[in-house]
């Protein structure tokens, strides 16, 4: 097992040192000069011009201009938000979690709607209700988020008024971030109306952000309970006598999830992209909007080292994945 | 059903705890997160809006839904006769705002409104770049340290500028953002516990409201300043909720999220003021989308050659496909709301006709070239690409054939300003201080060029007029010198005038007394909401 994981591990190297080039190129590749960008509408002086590009170390050749934001990272200098003027590290931490609770809500609105449809799909392989909920959850999946989110928000919020339109809590309630998760905050501030309302605000953008995890997940379990049905071991179990629900929930099920675990875990990559349509639509103060600002204002630290950290977020998530897997299942390790 | 329930209760709570509060509360969904909260490096509009409308006051301020100077710290203020000595007198008894961070032991004073300039202007002075990579955008793109020959304290309440040349716009530049006053006690003690950056977060101002909160791209609240100079603000909270995305806002609107917004999306429009829980306020705005020629490349140096494509152009059309109404016609440079707008100009009539001949007389046949379409939509173009459309199709009628062409924002401006670039470009500009200068001298100066005189264009006659006017301090006399500049204008045809769009602002009924700035600030002075 520690040899599993060692080997995992050396391979996170290489991983990052990739990462770092293609956030670093990536932003070098966009068009436009961060320097003008700086400026704004009146632009700056030739001399002003070469002063902050020698600041930047814009001047620099450009392997020298990476092994410099290499050797930055490596010390934890992720770099001063050209916008802002602060550290990016700082602004990326203020906001990951407000798109960590996004995405967790997200993730257990899909699986608790999604493995219970899966799950019913394939007991009832062919019945209306299998094709129903495949039918559901292929538009799912094939759903714009940008539209499905400003669809549910007129429908929901505007019209019927039942939820918030956007933002992360009434603004009437003024708590001072702890923990920086409104739920955990709200609690922590023992405010039981302003814990009811942040809930009410994560409903629809979770909903949004979860319909695509959703359909996935659905359908990965059906067919991986599909799969599992069809083995000995089940009929045997059927054979000896017990009940249907038996064989399903216990014999079946716990065999099922064993990919359909690794499902979830690689639609976090999935769900912090996603995050970056549905926080925007939603105002919410998370990373995926601040990508989105961020490139708007041709900010390209914050945007290279965002890339960066993202990218390393669900690098460690996939490795606990793997990590869980094997644990799960023996078989993976050996091979 | 239990969940809902305690769901129902919950809200129901909710609504008695907001019920029971006491303070008057006005939210505003703005458009974007501000960069932090000095105005002096900032350049965008949602930047000032959060920090010098609402935590800073300036020497001078633009009268509320106009451009005319009124008295702000300065209560008074003596211009000598050859124009190159202001002498401010400044209202006695300003406070600054006490915060936990900051407690003023004096009143604002001369020492406040010269740090607050000298900052800017001094590249010894400590605070010149005390956030990494900072720039003064607006102070030298205003071309202060070029005007100003020195600023002096002659007593605590008195401060003296004395300018290199007479500049008749300097008056209306110091009612800019840029030229907000801040606190010189508060830099000091910053400077002294080596925090300086703070100064761009923790904001010290005299300004009718000061900050409580700002919780990064979510919400910034601030609390009316009780010792404000003019007297409390009607209302006690001001919260911007910070909504990016247009129709959302809208959507918060009409859900009673917040109760103004700016910058609607045109789709929306009609919806939001159909609505009769809203109002939607509209105005004209100071600023111009128009096309430059590049004055220096044949054949578009010949002026026949300019105006034969200028009427070739149906703007009308154009506005009411583009700007869905938003929009009026540009005869001129300047919007008619600028004090010397030219009426009696005449502009182009559309006739494709008389342009073929008039282009025939000018030996041009076939002519081919680039037509330049900004990437983003601007307030004085909402869709560069569809106008480039239009253009196209309309001089394909008349034999001439154009190729759209566009880069990213910052390069496309990059680009536009080569005097070798090929092609008619379009373009725009929004007014900063209300002043014809900021329009004609700005953007047509010879100097300009490579600036932003994106038609390359340095006529003798118009530079003479321009230069007269920005040194004369009479308005009459100025009016008169542009009114001349804009018939010349449009004998040149430097430029197709485009349009003058307009700006809306949609808001709860309950809000009152909201003006709206021809500058396109948004500032909550004197705003209150019925209970």
């Amino acid at each position: 097992m520690l040899n599993y994981i060692l080997r995992k591990l050396a391979l996170i190297i290489p991983t990052l040192i990739g990462i770092s080039i293609c956030a670093f190129a990536f932003v070098r590749v966009l068009p436009g000069d961060p320097i003008l960008a700086m400026a704004g509408q009146h632009g700056v002086t030739p001399e002003r011009y070469e002063i902050l590009k020698e600041q930047f170390g814009y001047n620099l050749p450009i392997w020298q201009q990476y092994f410099n934001y290499v050797g930055g990272l490596l010390q934890g200098d992720f770099g001063v938000s050209l916008a802002t003027k602060r550290p990016v590290l700082n602004e990326f931490f203020t906001l990951f979690p407000a798109t960590v609770e996004l995405a967790l809500m997200a993730m257990l609105f899909a699986v608790v709607i999604g493995v219970p449809f899966g799950v019913l799909a394939a007991v009832k392989r062919g019945s209306w209700i299998d094709q129903l909920s495949m039918s559901v959850a292929l538009a799912g999946y094939s759903m714009p988020i940008f539209w499905w989110g400003l669809l549910l928000m007129m429908f929901f919020s505007a019209y019927l008024g039942w939820t918030p339109v956007s933002g992360r809590i009434a603004l009437s309630f003024f708590l001072k971030p702890i923990t920086g998760f409104m739920l955990i905050d709200t609690l922590l501030h023992g405010n039981w109306p302003a814990f009811v309302s942040a809930l009410r605000h994560l409903i629809l953008p979770a909903i949004v952000l979860g319909t695509i995890p959703l359909a996935v997940i659905a359908r990965q379990t059906r067919s991986a309970m599909l799969e599992v049905l069809g083995e000995d071991y089940v009929r045997t179990a059927k054979a000896k006598g017990l009940s249907s629900r038996r064989v399903v929930n216990v014999h079946a099920l716990r065999n099922a999830m064993i990919p359909v675990i690794t499902t979830i875990g690689l639609q976090v990559g999935l769900l912090l992209g996603g995050a970056i349509l549905t926080e925007t639509i939603f105002s919410w103060p998370g990373i995926g909007k601040w990508m989105i600002d961020s490139i708007s204002k041709r900010d390209y630290v914050a945007v290279q080292s965002g890339l960066f950290l993202i990218a390393c977020i669900v690098m460690v998530v996939n490795l606990i994945v793997d990590v869980l897997y094997a644990v799960i299942n023996p078989r993976i390790r050996v091979k | 059903m239990k969940l809902m329930k305690t769901l129902m209760v919950a809200t129901a709570m909710t609504a008695v705890v907001v019920g029971t509060a006491q303070a008057k509360q006005l939210v505003y969904c703005s458009e974007a997160s501000p960069s932090h909260f000095d105005p002096g490096p900032q350049t965008g509009g949602n930047d000032f809006d959060a920090s010098a409308h609402t935590i800073y006051d300036r020497l001078v301020e633009f009268a509320p839904g106009s451009t005319e100077v009124v008295p702000g710290l300065a209560e008074s203020w003596e211009i000598s006769a050859d124009g190159l000595e202001y002498t401010f007198k400044l209202r006695p008894g300003v406070k600054f705002h006490t915060q936990p961070y900051f407690t003023p032991t004096r009143d604002m004073n001369a020492d406040d409104v010269i740090f607050s300039f000298e900052r800017q202007w001094k590249q010894d002075n400590p605070w010149y770049e005390y956030l990494p990579g900072m720039t003064w955008d607006y102070f030298q793109g205003m071309d202060m340290p070029g005007a100003i020959k020195s600023l002096e304290k002659v007593d605590d309440l008195t401060v003296k500028l004395t300018l290199n040349e007479a500049n008749a716009p300097m008056l209306a530049n110091l009612a800019m953002q840029f030229a907000s006053v801040v606190s010189k006690e508060y830099a000091d003690q910053l400077a002294a516990s080596g925090d300086m950056a703070s100064f761009s977060t923790q904001p010290v101002g005299t300004g009718p409201f000061q900050l409580v909160d700002y919780q990064l791209d979510s919400v910034i609240r601030y609390q009316a300043f009780p010792d404000y100079f003019a007297g409390k603000q009607p209302i006690d909270d001001l919260i911007f909720a910070i909504t990016t995305d247009a129709s959302v806002r809208a959507q918060r609107l009409i859900a009673g999220e917040c109760d103004i917004m700016p910058y609607p999306a045109p789709a929306d429009i009609p919806t939001l003021q159909g609505n009769d829980k809203l109002t939607v306020l509209e105005a004209e705005g100071l600023n111009i989308g128009y096309m430059a020629y590049n004055t220096t490349e044949a054949p578009f140096d010949n002026v026949n050659v300019r105006k034969a494509l200028s009427m070739a152009v149906d703007k009308q059309a154009i506005v009411d496909a583009v700007y869905e109404g938003a929009g009026q016609v540009a005869k001129n440079l300047i919007p008619p709301t600028m004090w010397s707008y030219n009426d009696a100009v005449v502009d182009h009539v559309y006739d494709p006709e008389a342009a073929k001949k008039l282009l025939e007389e000018a030996g041009v046949s076939g002519l081919t070239t680039d037509l330049w379409a900004m990437p983003v939509s601007r307030p004085y173009n909402p869709n560069a690409q569809r106008v480039a459309e239009l253009i196209q199709a309309d001089w394909a009628a008349i034999g001439v054939t154009a190729n759209i062409v566009s880069y990213e924002w910052t390069e496309y401006r990059e680009r536009g300003k080569q005097e070798d670039r090929k092609g008619p470009f379009q373009i725009g500009w929004s007014g900063d201080n209300g002043d014809p200068d900021n329009f004609f001298g700005t953007l047509f100066s010879c100097a300009a060029i490579g600036v932003s005189n994106y038609a390359s264009w340095c006529n003798e006659e118009f530079e003479a007029l321009i230069q007269k006017a920005k040194a004369t301090t009479d308005q009459a006399e100025r009016t008169a010198l542009y009114e001349q500049a804009q018939v010349l204008f449009k004998q040149e045809e430097p430029v197709l005038t485009l349009a003058h769009s307009k700006v809306f602002m949609p808001m709860n009924k309950k809000v009152l007394n909201y003006t709206m700035s021809p500058l396109g600030t948004h500032s909550f002075v004197g705003v209150d909401v019925a209970e």
